[in-house]
């Protein structure tokens, strides 16, 4: 009817030009099952699946979109809404546990991570804070600050008030390096390398990745908004291997750029679509999972690449959808394990648990 | 300060919003109104039973399952919340309370597999919930927020209509495949349909109101036959679009008043609610005029009347919803009112009467 035929001629002429595009990469599927395991208390709910990570236990940590009622904004009218909820659950899925209730970091989550001590580390993009939980669920370290105020924007634009905001450095940096020290900008993700040393990806607002100690204390920044090696326009995802080098999921660029532990530019992988989740498994050869994700407002894309950490391409798994198996816009992934991950997904409020079998790709390849 | 006095002033202004609506024009009866034969019911307010310490808030929706659990999805003090009662009325338990998908509640409505849909305007998302009340699916999503975005100027045109993103999205139905049908909504103003999956199949309408055949002024509820065509309450246009599976226009029905709920009964002989609803803005002279339902066969011939607009028992406080699975036995829920009328009609009466 009215469009169809149009739409229909679209779809042809977009197949036609993303056929040889496709027929180049010639990569295999790898084989999956996934299952929806986490089990909410009777009431209770997730929302929003943006963050997932497990403990050396097994156990399973959701940072959500959820949560407890604040009073809040939403477009331009003025609601009631909920803030962001952090859960532990076991090996099996079953709900352990609340952390941090009402806390005055959780504001919009972004991402959850457990390093190797099984602290959980939050990164919370509403109020501009990364929170660190020991085990036992405390707080023992904030980075970042929560806005005191949020700010209604002017209808009209306003002069900049003399003297105010225009440091020497402000002026003279290129936009998105941001102010050195922990004044995030809607951060995006964290990771450590051996040492302990902390990496933020920061993020939306500001275009940097900001290294500290163990301790907190501010190294060094680096990078801006742009498309040269070394910038990034929204850097979503971080992660680091054993030797210490960074991986930088640069969504907006649609690559992610490896870096060494000191922000020198080493690499740049531009073969697996925009990268909105990566992972690094341990162990002695370790492997990087990336998630080429739908955006929230289509379903497009949405598989995940597994990769040699020089960026060679091994297989691929999913696409976009609302079904068990698919995904809707992964959000964050888990590789403890290295066949068995957990995505994280933002529209389907799921977290699904998907277990790959490289090993029956290679007998179809044989045949 | 000034930025103070500015955001101070955008919080009163909202918080005052209400009574600053401009007087309407007194519509006139609808064209069915004087033909269309009474039809005697009974009302009770007192069937759905509350604890004590539970309020429902402005009626917003009601349905309810193939059991006679009743469900009522209400913008209470705290969020949207939805409720289910036993068959008897008697209060169960909340579902999704907290839930990230509530702000501000539009319409609930129950499957054909006793899944339960809430519609929420707030968050621009539809819920489907299990019948055990876990989520299953969610489309739309919630706009992100990160400060407050200063409200359009008038006249400024409306951006386009997303696949997957809903402009205040108000009501939700199915045909017997699966394929979902949405009605979107007060800054939308389209038909969505979707297959049983969650995934874009066609719309009809767009993002800018229109008065033409097949465009809508706040497509404010929907309903499906047995045979999957769709009936829309294209309220600001004061009629009902009833348009084929695939969203071909059939019919135009433009003689009961503004509708603002659609209800479509099961069964071999279907029939369709609809409901000249009296304006939430409280404006007497309009109320006078407005308030009854039309009882119609699909094809649009009106089979009778009820109801006015009024605070008492078996009177209407802007019925926003009605549940229909039972032709002679109707849910209603009312805005202004806070309430949910059960109502038995006696059609066989007003045969008899004739």
């Amino acid at each position: 009817m009215r469009n169809s035929f149009q739409k229909l001629l679209l779809a042809a002429v977009v197949l036609l030009f993303a056929g040889p595009v496709f027929a180049q990469l010639v990569v295999p599927e790898i084989p999956y099952d996934a299952v929806d395991p986490l089990r909410m208390p009777d009431g209770d709910y997730l929302g929003e699946a943006v963050g997932v990570a497990t403990s050396s236990q097994g156990h399973i940590f959701v940072y959500t979109r959820t949560g407890s009622v604040n009073v809040t904004t939403a477009t331009n009218r003025v609601f009631v809404r909920n803030a962001a909820r952090l859960f532990e659950f076991d090996q099996s899925g079953q709900f352990v546990r609340e952390l941090g209730q009402g806390l005055y970091g959780f504001i919009f989550a972004h991402t959850v991570r457990v390093d190797p001590e099984d602290n959980i580390w939050v990164v919370d993009e509403g109020s501009n804070m990364v929170i660190k939980f020991n085990p036992q669920g405390r707080v023992v370290m904030t980075l970042g600050r929560k806005p005191e105020s949020i700010r209604i924007p002017n209808p009209e634009p306003e002069a900049p008030p003399a003297g105010v905001g225009a440091s020497q450095t402000a002026e003279q940096a290129p936009v998105g390096v941001g102010v050195a020290g922990d004044n995030f900008n809607r951060p995006t993700d964290v990771a450590w390398d051996a040492e302990g040393n902390i990496f933020v990806s920061d993020g939306y607002g500001n275009s940097r990745v900001a290294k500290f100690d163990k301790n907190g204390k501010f190294i060094k920044s680096w990078g801006s908004q742009g498309t040269e090696p070394g910038q990034f326009r929204t850097l979503h995802s971080i992660a680091t291997d054993a030797q210490g080098n960074v991986y930088v999921g640069d969504r907006g660029n649609r690559r992610i750029q490896v870096f060494d532990n000191d922000g020198n530019f080493k690499t740049q992988f531009l073969n697996a679509g925009a990268p909105w989740a990566v992972c690094i498994t341990p162990g002695p050869h370790q492997y990087l999972y990336t998630s080429n994700s739908n955006g929230t407002s289509n379903f497009d894309n949405g598989e995940i690449y597994k990769m040699e950490l020089d960026g060679t391409i091994l297989g691929r798994f999913g696409k976009a959808g609302k079904l068990l198996k698919e995904f809707g816009s992964t959000h964050e992934i888990d590789c403890r394990n290295e066949n068995e991950l957990y995505v994280g997904e933002i529209t389907n409020w799921r977290v699904q648990k998907v277990t790959l079998h490289p090993e029956r790709a290679q007998t179809q390849l044989m045949r | 300060m000034r930025r103070c006095l500015e955001s101070c002033s955008v919080i009163v202004a909202l918080l005052f919003a209400g009574p600053l609506f401009a007087q309407r024009p007194v519509p006139p009866r609808p064209k069915a109104f004087a033909t269309a034969p009474d039809i005697p019911f009974e009302a009770s307010l007192s069937f759905l039973k509350f604890p004590a310490d539970l309020y429902l808030g402005e009626g917003i929706g009601v349905a309810t399952n193939s059991k006679g659990h009743v469900f009522t999805y209400t913008r209470s003090g705290e969020s949207s919340r939805l409720f289910e009662f036993d068959p008897n009325g008697n209060f169960i338990r909340e579902i999704g309370r907290g839930l990230y998908g509530f702000a501000m509640a539009h319409a609930v409505r129950v499957d054909s597999e006793d899944n339960i849909w809430a519609v929420d305007e707030g968050t621009d998302m539809v819920i489907k919930f299990s019948p055990e009340g876990r989520v299953l699916m969610t489309l739309g999503r919630r706009p992100e927020s990160h400060g407050l975005d200063a409200t359009p100027r008038p006249g400024t045109p409306p951006p386009p209509a997303q696949p997957y993103r809903f402009g205040r999205p108000t009501d939700i139905a199915w045909d017997a495949e699966g394929n979902i049908f949405i009605s979107d909504g007060y800054t939308n103003h389209r038909v969505v349909k979707y297959d049983k999956n969650g995934m874009y199949v066609d719309e009809v309408g767009s993002s800018t109101r229109g008065s033409e055949p097949s465009q809508f002024s706040t497509p404010h509820g929907i309903s499906t036959d047995a045979n999957g065509n769709v009936y829309v309450a294209d309220r600001g246009n004061s009629r009902i679009q009833v348009f084929s599976n695939d969203l071909v226009l059939r019919a135009i029905y433009d003689y009961v008043g503004s509708p603002w709920s659609l209800c479509i009964t099961p069964g071999p002989h279907q029939y369709l609610y609809s409901s000249n609803s009296n304006p939430d803005n409280n404006q007497a002279n309009i109320a006078e005029v407005t308030g009854e339902i039309y009882k119609m066969e699909l094809d649009g011939t009106v089979v009778g009347k009820f109801g006015v607009a009024g605070k008492r028992e078996g009177e209407f406080t802007t019925v926003h919803a009605i549940d229909c699975r039972n032709e002679n036995e109707l849910f209603v829920a009312e805005i202004t009112g806070w309430r949910v009328q059960k109502l038995t009609l006696h059609p066989q009466t007003l045969t008899s009467s004739r």
